[in-house]
């Protein structure tokens, strides 16, 4: 957990001095780096996804897409598309920086008005949520990008033991 | 005149409250008036079934809009106006606003009620902010806020007169169903499964909103308010730790079974019928047992809140089917016996039909031939497996194992039905009820419990039957064969509730819009309208002046809203198919609107 919540301390920094105001989205969207863990990275070192000719996703956009399933469809709609409810991510994503992705996921968001109440809650300390907000970024980010379209990926990298190693300690595993 | 009678109605429920006799005996009385509707489902028996015929199968089609009125609210619209006199009574979403509207003169606001909430409570509510409605006891109108205070309001000017607390919203725990007047008691059930809360029935005193009972659906004896030697379930005492034995450690306290749905009452057998829902997490391998009493349908003595029977339709859920729907009750011939039947159309497809006074198994059968989870129940009262479902290995999401996508599931975690009530005609002795035909994938994994965090654990993904591009179907059943006497195609789910109506036309809404009449017979269409939104209310109808109307909240939202808004996800697209299937946004937008329907001067 502790590790989780420095995490979300940087990016709230990152958040504070970008401000949610900004509303650049990430840029090129291209994979030139790959990381110990299996995420890849643009060449501005921000999580990016990386897909194959084949259909082969990275390890990130395959996890996120299940996460994205389990902890935000209830309110975000299938894959990124929104609802009556809640905005589509697939579209937020490409007007917000990474930076501010994470900063509103830790700390959930309000827009309270006399016409609307929209309020996404602070995921910031569950776990189930909090360990997986770079591989939700990543699937949003290639759903945004139509890199990926609305199915379930069905070839993946495999899972690295960084990756498992990572999110067994941030999920409190022994 | 009519404002006459209401007056005298009021005060002789006052009167009523200082005696020891109940509101009970005021509101059978003001049921039986088909001219009002007083209670969420209409009647104790949750019929939702009116004498009103002056609307008929001949003359239906000329029905015409009479007049409508804008909630000011842009979230899903669930539940149904009362109409009691001359008044009605219209609730909203959050931030539950609710309208006392006098139809003498000219639907004008006689005052209007909106509490202060915390806005924090709008993102545990899972699926919306939804609000199935009001009840009316003892001259107070009950609202369930979405915090979960529980809120007396005076009929005539909306002063409060007194509030209780049933839940702790931090902790994940809210309020979305319509309270139940029941004798000198309201009683309430509780949201929260998806973030692992422990749920309970509670009664409030109606005079003065102190706690009398409470009930939950999992734990210790005491706490689930069962007495080991006489609490039946098919026909034998539950025995000790019913609950607490199917459960692994203290997983109980986080255990869900929700009771969000409606609540049905026999006054002559005092008896409180109601379901309910899935276990927490969704993730079956974390939960190893029964997880009794989640998936369950209860029926428990009104003033002391134990238990009779309880029946567990869904032991160890794998596919959150919870079992909140409604019990609706009927008496009915079986093999020219006269039963007291309970009839109940679950979200894990399976219709169960019950005699409501032992809690004995009669009928459980499909309501939609596309149900696969399982191949049916073992009726053998031999049988050490009698009344469980059995389940199909290959739909099976405890057999997959975490990690593993199940595929092809059917009904999807929608269910076969969800909360949007059925109705049921004594005169076709035919129940009306609006589908889901919806099929998913669904893949549990490992979650942490965080209080108040989501606490799913399992991805899902959504899409009509293999070969079929409707979502939904309005269909006629037969409780006592568990037949479809007929079935009507919609495009999306059903997600309204029906109203059935001795003029021989049945009800409902659907998601793009439509209020639709039906011939109760046949099914055939009669009439149409496309009111402003979605429609996810229940159907109503009432008498003012000597008209009868007909009265349906439009609104869309709701797990529906959510689920369907931009189409269900096509699990063919990987392999070349074209698009997604159907997006609800093409078809209707937000907005909260009451239409009033009436046949032409």
């Amino acid at each position: 957990m502790r590790k989780i919540c420095s995490v979300i301390a940087v990016m709230m920094i990152f958040v504070a001095s970008g401000g949610i105001a900004a509303a650049d989205g990430p840029g090129d969207p291209t994979a030139v780096k790959k990381e110990d863990d299996g995420k890849w990275l643009d060449k501005d070192g921000t999580p990016t996804y990386k897909i194959s000719a084949d259909g082969t996703v990275d390890w990130f956009t395959y996890s996120g897409y299940r996460r994205y399933h389990s902890d935000c469809h209830v309110c975000h709609g299938p894959d990124g598309m929104g609802s009556t409810y809640a905005p589509a991510l697939k579209d937020s994503v490409k007007s917000m920086s990474y930076g501010d992705f994470i900063g509103v996921i830790a700390s959930g968001r309000k827009n309270i008005s006399t016409a609307q109440e929209n309020v996404m809650p602070a995921f910031g300390d569950n776990p189930n949520v909090a360990c997986y907000m770079d591989d939700l970024y990543v699937y949003l980010r290639a759903r945004s990008d139509e890199a990926w379209g609305r199915q379930r990926p069905a070839k993946k990298e495999d899972k690295t033991k960084d990756y498992t190693a990572a999110e067994d300690a941030c999920m409190g595993k022994k | 005149m009519r404002k006459v009678l209401l007056a005298t109605c009021l005060s002789s429920a006052a009167a009523l409250a200082v005696g020891s006799a109940s509101a009970n005996d005021e509101l059978i009385k003001m049921s039986q008036n088909p001219k009002d509707w007083v209670m969420p489902a209409g009647d104790y028996a949750n019929t939702r079934y009116s004498k009103l015929n002056q609307i008929n199968a001949q003359n239906v089609g000329k029905l015409q809009v009479a007049w409508t009125f804008s909630t000011g609210v842009l979230r899903g619209h669930e539940g149904g106006p009362l109409i009691i006199g001359n008044m009605m009574y219209v609730h909203t979403p959050f931030p539950n606003k609710v309208y006392a509207i006098d139809l003498s003169q000219e639907n004008k606001i006689v005052w209007k009620y909106e509490p202060k909430q915390d806005p924090n409570v709008i993102p545990v509510m899972c699926c919306d902010t939804v609000n199935r409605g009001l009840s009316y006891g003892d001259g107070k109108i009950i609202l369930h806020q979405a915090d979960t205070n529980l809120v007396a309001l005076d009929a005539k000017t909306g002063q409060v007169a007194w509030s209780a607390t049933n839940g702790n919203p931090a902790k994940g725990e809210t309020g979305t169903s319509a309270a139940l007047v029941v004798k000198d008691k309201v009683l309430v059930g509780i949201s929260g499964g998806e973030f692992g809360v422990q749920c309970h029935v509670t009664a409030y005193d109606l005079k003065s909103g102190k706690q009398v009972w409470r009930a939950y659906s999992t734990g210790p004896d005491d706490q689930i308010k069962v007495d080991p030697a006489k609490t039946m379930s098919l026909g034998k005492p539950v025995g000790p730790d019913s609950s607490l034995k199917t459960w692994q450690g203290d997983q109980w306290k986080i255990g869900g079974g929700c009771t969000w749905g409606w609540l049905s009452y026999d006054p002559g057998l005092n008896l409180v019928y109601y379901g309910s829902g899935n276990p927490s997490t969704w993730n079956p391998k974390q939960r190893p047992g029964d997880n009794k009493w989640s998936m369950a349908i209860f029926a428990r003595d009104a003033d002391t809140g134990m238990a009779k029977w309880v029946y567990q339709m869904t032991p160890h859920d794998e596919w959150d089917y919870d079992g909140v729907n409604e019990m609706i009750l009927s008496d009915q011939q079986i093999n020219g016996q006269n039963r007291k039947l309970l009839t109940h159309f679950d979200r894990n497809g399976l219709a169960y039909t019950m005699d409501r006074e032992s809690g004995e198994l009669l009928v459980a059968e499909k309501y939609d031939p596309k149900v696969n989870w399982t191949s049916g129940v073992d009726m053998d009262k031999n049988s050490p497996t009698y009344g469980r479902p059995k389940v199909v290995a290959q739909f099976s999401t405890e057999h997959g194992g975490e990690d593993k996508n199940t595929k092809g599931i059917c009904p999807a975690a929608l269910g076969t039905k969800d909360q949007q009530p059925a109705a049921y005609s004594p005169e076709t002795q035919l129940f009306y009820v609006p589908t889901n035909h919806v099929c998913m994938d669904y893949e549990p994994f490992k979650v942490s419990y965080t209080a108040g965090q989501p606490y799913v654990g399992a991805t899902l993904s959504m899409y009509p039957p293999q070969g079929e591009s409707h979502m939904g179907n309005f269909i006629a059943w037969d409780n006592k064969t568990g037949k479809i006497v007929w079935s009507n195609k919609e495009q999306f789910s059903v997600w309204s509730g029906a109203l059935a109506t001795a003029g021989g036309v049945v009800f409902y809404g659907t998601l793009e819009g439509y209020l639709k009449a039906v011939d109760a017979k046949s099914g055939k269409e009669l009439y149409k309208f496309k009111t402003p939104s979605g429609i996810i209310g229940n159907v109503t109808t009432y008498e003012n002046n000597g008209k009868q109307y007909v009265a349906v909240l439009s609104g869309v939202g709701g797990w529906a809203g959510i689920g369907l808004a931009a189409g269900l996800t096509d699990p063919t697209a990987g392999l070349g198919a074209v698009g997604g299937y159907a997006a609800l946004s093409n078809y209707t937008a937000l907005g909260g609107t009451l239409t009033v329907f009436s046949l032409p001067n």
